[in-house]
This record gives structure tokens, C-alpha cells and sequence, in this order.
């Protein structure tokens, strides 16, 4: 039998546009079970983007969480060959504490993951697969990008400690300038010590949002961290050069916990979805954490967000109802079926009807069998 | 076109007019009806009024663009969005208060009446005191009055009201004041608007404390 695309939700259709995007460019699909040990999360709980995970005993006194994250597992299955990458994808359900309601929830999540001897090439080829994923979803998308190096040199250079920066980065997140402004004021009056940068060029770094070869210019121009410019320089003119790279922006409010993640971030919006619908990066910290000496870079579309996006209000749920009662005779019902099936109408065959029941057109079938239109909406 | 969430009362109305002074007036916002939502076609803007407790919930659901809310209310409930300007208005405090000649038994866990459970939450959480949480909803001074709390989180503007009951700050514990916030992906789509409007409202700012 034929798949019909309309039976399928918009998306349902953009995971299969995306499967099969990711297998195209050679990633494997991951396949996760429901449920996994809880420590796996206890350890890296800053790493999830909330800490809330439903747990439960199973039946070997072992507690177990329901997956509120998939890059966790993905990291402790690869096994670790020289020189190689593992490259996957999945599309799986997670269970997380939505922002707005403080209730669990579950989110179908689109992602993959490289991981091994990432180099610049895997990097870009993430990022390209980034945008290519926002386009299957609209043509009206948006990625901004930034890279976690150039932030953290910049408050180096302000005198900030690892803990003070982290502070920072969650003020540069929220574009919150004048009390990051206050907050490195206050460090350097404590510390009494001259910065190499004044805090007000830093701010106006940071608060740049333009495309790529206007903001590098700027971070050139300004001596920003000379390695991490470059990186960010090599990867957009390779999107360039791949005809992606007209909605890139680069935007340092796309940050991440330092703890984690380094080096390229990055995050995607679709105009009309108010919250981003992808975000990945490099995260080779976490790899460290878990002991391992692999990098890795990767990302997740967020589906959930998608359904309201492309909800379209239908007028009915069914193009047919054909009314049909105990005398009639059942070969010309299914024929009168068969024929609506033939037309491709959503049809329904009942004897009675709901008046909840939103639909087109009202059939009965005549003495000869033959459809009779009752009613019309 | 931009849409623009305002606090009701005082507050909305002297944002209102930091909007107006920047060039983005919309005249029919003063007649006097019962209209929700003011729109100026011509400016590309559109204004509508919500509770005050409300702004970062239309914003962060992209309901609207941007918005103006008292940093209570972003404390409070954390919201992920933009915080692009102290607008310095609307200011007061959030201070932990107790009846005069109040002294913290620390051997105790602290009873803590308050409307805004995870600033009283974390800035505990951040000292190290252990804390009962007493959520009520008004009249939060009337607590300690009657024993039903140690102390309370509450928001000072003057101060007249603990004075008045026999009740004063014991701690501060942040700076209020009102904040323009910009929906995240607003922000990316409608940048150049957004920015414009923040650049204006951050100048009037700084006017004003250059002024005082």
C-alpha cells in the first residue's frame, strides 16, 4: 500500500525529510531504549536542560530515569577508534519540565551527533546540516552562531575568574548589558586591577548581531582571540561557498555553560515560533567529564514547537459520512464506501451521527444502491 | 508590525510616555474607551496593555515582540527572554522585613512569608538559611503582625507601609526597577525595529540620571 502524504502531520512529514537529510550524509540511526540508569543523568545533571528527570525502581532495586536527553546515551555507547568518527542521528521522544508550565512533557526531538576525531571539516558539515534542516522546516529561518573561545577571551581579558565568567555568560544570554556591566565593574573594583579591555568595547562586541563578514571584520579589527576568529571565519565561508550562507548571523548571546560546551554554538528560529527550534555546538567538555578523549559536535531540532507553528484550523475532519441503517443492505454500503475511497474522500460509514462530528458532505444510500447527497456544508 | 506588551497602571503609563518621547506615540491610546489593543499603522507599532505579572509570559510566548516588566517579576519567574534595557523607572526594592527589634534565631528554620517564592527561595538558598515558605498573596505585612511568619520578602518603595506597622527592612536583597524585554526570536526577525526602539529608550535613560 501507497503512503498518502496528506494523512501525515506536517511534522511527521519534516523527521522524515530529516531522517533521511542525516542518512544521505552518511549518519546511522540511533535507536534508544525508553529508560536508562539514572546515575547516567546524576552525573552530568547541568548538562540536561532541566534537572527534572522522572525516575522509578525497576524491578532489580535499580533506579531508573526516563530519558530526559539523548546525547547522554549516544556519548557512552561510542566506542572510541582512532581517527574516526562515529556519526549518528535519532528521533526519539524525551521527557523534560516544560519552561512555561513546570509540568513534564514529552518532546519528539530530532538530532545528531558526531563524535571522535572531530576536525574543522565535521564541524562544518554539522552547521551545514543545521541549516539545512531549519530550510526543510521554512524558507523563513534564521541561524545564529558564535563561538564560546572569543566570549571567554574577552572576560579573560576583564580580569573575570572560570566562576565569575560563568555568571557573565548567563547575563551575555539574556543580552542583559547593564548588569553585566555592573557585575564586572564590581569584580574589577574588588580585584583592583586594570583590564585589558575597557568593559564598554566588550560590551559592544557582544552585543553585535549582523551577518558574518561584518561582525568578523569588527573582531579583527578589534584583536579578538586571533584562532577562534579564524575558525569562525574558515566555517562561514565555507557555508558560503555551499549557498548557505545567507541567514547566518553571528550573535554572542547564543551561549551555553562553559562547563560543557566550547568552541562553535550555535542556535536556529523560525520566524512565528517564539521559542529556537535548534541548538547544538561542540561540547568536547562533556566528553572530558565522562572521561573520555573523543570530541564531539552536534545538535536538536526541537519538534514540539513545530506542531503549533503548522496547525491549519480544517473546517472538517471528514470529507463523507454515508448514514446507512439496519435494513440496508451491507454489500451496497461497502460499495458506496468503496466508491467515496475511489474519489479519495475521508469517509465514514455510520448509523448515527455525533454532533460533534465536523464534515462535508451527508450520503444515504437509495434503494439501488446508488449515493444520495442529503446534506452539503 | 511590532507588537508591544505594557503594564497596567502607573508604571505602563510612564512607560507609555518614555514610548511617546522616542517617536513612537500612538495617539488613540489616550481616548477614553475600553479598547485593549492601539495600533499606529504608520510606525509599524501596536500596543496592548496586560497585568504587570503578565508582560513576561505574552513576551516569551512571542504574543509580543517586547515588553516592559519590573525585574520582581523576571526574578520570579525567570522567563527566556532578551533584557535589553534598565529603563531605571518604577524602582524599589526586594528586602527581607521583620518587626522592630526583630532578632533571626539561626537555630531555627526561618518562616518566610512572601508573594515571590523563588527570589525568597534562592537568595536563602544563596546564604544558607534554612527557610519555611509561606505563600500568600496580599497583605503579606500582616504575617509577621500576627506570628504567622518570622519575616517577609516583600517589594519597598518608601517604606511607609512597614513603618506604619511597626516593621522594617532587615536585608536588601536586589535592586528593582523596570526592564524592556524582547522575545528571542522577535529579536532575530525584527532586529533593526527592536534595536531602534531600545537605543532610544537606553538614551532617555542615561538623560535622566546625567540630569539627577
Amino acid at each position: 500500500m501507497e503512503i498518502n502524504e496528506t494523512v501525515l502531520k506536517e511534522e511527521e512529514r519534516i523527521a522524515f525529510i530529516l531522517r533521511s537529510l542525516y542518512r544521505q550524509y552518511g549518519f546511522l540511526q540511533y535507536k534508544m531504549s525508553k529508560f536508562e540508569e539514572y546515575d547516567l543523568y546524576a552525573n552530568c545533571r547541568d548538562f540536561l536542560v532541566s534537572d527534572n528527570i522522572i525516575t522509578f525502581t525497576d524491578t532489580n532495586g535499580k533506579l531508573m530515569a526516563l530519558k530526559p536527553d539523548v546525547t547522554l546515551s549516544i556519548v557512552r555507547s561510542t566506542r572510541d577508534i582512532p581517527g574516526y568518527v562515529n556519526k549518528v542521528f535519532y528521533n526519539e521522544n524525551v521527557y523534560r519540565v516544560s519552561h512555561g508550565s513546570h509540568a513534564f512533557k514529552e518532546i519528539m526531538q530530532v538530532g545528531l551527533e558526531c563524535i571522535g576525531a572531530i576536525d574543522d571539516y565535521n564541524i562544518f558539515e554539522t552547521v551545514l546540516l543545521a541549516v539545512k534542516s531549519l530550510s526543510a522546516i521554512s524558507s523563513e529561518h534564521i541561524l545564529s552562531l558564535s563561538h564560546l573561545n572569543i566570549i571567554s577571551s574577552l572576560l579573560a581579558e576583564l580580569g573575570l575568574d572560570k566562576e565569575e565568567q560563568k555568571q557573565a555568560v548567563r547575563l551575555i544570554g539574556n543580552k542583559n548589558m547593564h548588569e553585566f556591566k555592573k557585575f564586572c565593574e564590581e569584580v574589577q573594583v574588588k580585584r583592583n586591577e586594570s583590564a585589558a579591555r575597557s568593559i564598554d568595547e566588550v560590551i559592544n562586541i557582544l552585543m553585535l548581531n549582523d551577518e558574518p563578514s561584518k561582525v568578523i571584520e569588527i573582531l579583527e579589527s578589534k584583536g579578538c582571540d586571533v584562532k577562534a576568529v579564524n575558525e569562525l571565519k574558515a566555517l562561514t565561508s565555507m557555508l558560503n561557498a555551499a549557498g548557505e550562507g545567507e541567514r547566518i548571523v553571528i550573535d554572542f548571546s547564543v551561549v551555553s555553560d562553559l562547563s560543557y560546551y566550547n568552541g562553535i554554538v550555535f542556535k536556529g528560529y523560525i520566524k512565528g515560533v517564539p521559542e529556537s527550534v535548534l541548538s547544538g555546538g561542540q561540547y568536547d567538555a562533556l566528553l572530558k567529564k565522562m572521561e573520555k578523549s573523543q570530541k564531539a559536535v552536534g545538535f536538536a531540532v526541537y519538534m514540539d514547537f513545530l506542531e503549533r507553528y503548522f496547525e491549519k484550523d480544517e473546517p472538517y475532519e471528514l470529507d463523507a459520512v454515508i448514514k446507512y441503517d439496519e435494513d440496508t443492505d451491507r454489500r451496497y454500503l461497502f460499495n458506496a464506501v468503496q466508491v467515496a475511497l475511489n474519489k479519495g474522500l475521508k469517509v465514514t460509514a455510520q448509523k448515527e451521527i455525533s454532533d460533534k462530528l465536523r464534515y462535508k458532505t451527508l450520503y444515504r444510500i437509495d434503494e439501488y444502491g446508488a449515493l444520495k447527497e442529503v446534506s452539503n456544508a | 508590525m511590532l507588537n508591544i506588551a505594557l503594564p497596567k497602571g502607573r508604571l505602563g503609563e510612564k512607560v507609555y510616555e518614555m514610548f511617546e518621547k522616542a517617536g513612537y506615540d500612538c495617539p488613540s491610546i489616550h481616548e477614553k474607551n475600553r479598547k485593549l489593543i492601539f495600533e499606529n499603522k504608520e510606525k509599524d507599532i501596536c500596543f496592548f496593555w496586560v497585568k504587570p505579572s503578565d508582560v513576561n509570559i505574552y513576551v516569551e510566548r512571542g504574543a509580543a515582540d517586547i515588553g516592559v516588566a519590573g525585574k520582581d517579576i523576571l526574578l520570579e519567574y525567570e522567563p527566556d527572554v532578551y533584557e535589553l534595557v534598565d529603563l531605571d523607572i518604577g524602582k524599589c526594592m526586594m528586602a527581607e522585613a521583620a518587626r522592630n527589634g526583630y532578632i533571626d534565631q539561626i537555630q531555627r528554620t526561618k518562616r518566610v512569608a512572601t508573594k515571590f517564592e523563588n527570589i525568597a527561595r534562592n537568595y536563602y538558598a544563596s546564604i544558607g538559611r534554612d527557610i519555611d515558605i509561606i505563600h500568600l498573596n496580599g497583605s503579606i505585612e500582616l504575617a509577621p503582625i500576627l506570628g504567622l511568619s518570622d519575616v517577609i520578602v516583600d517589594i519597598v518603595e518608601t517604606g511607609t507601609t512597614l513603618k506604619e506597622n511597626d516593621l522594617a527592612v532587615v536585608e536588601k536583597i536586589v535592586d528593582i526597577s523596570a526592564r524592556l524585554i524582547a522575545n528571542k526570536s522577535s529579536y532575530e526577525f525584527k532586529k533593526a525595529q527592536i534595536n531602534a526602539i531600545a537605543d532610544a529608550l537606553r538614551e532617555q535613560t542615561e538623560q535622566r540620571k546625567e540630569k539627577a
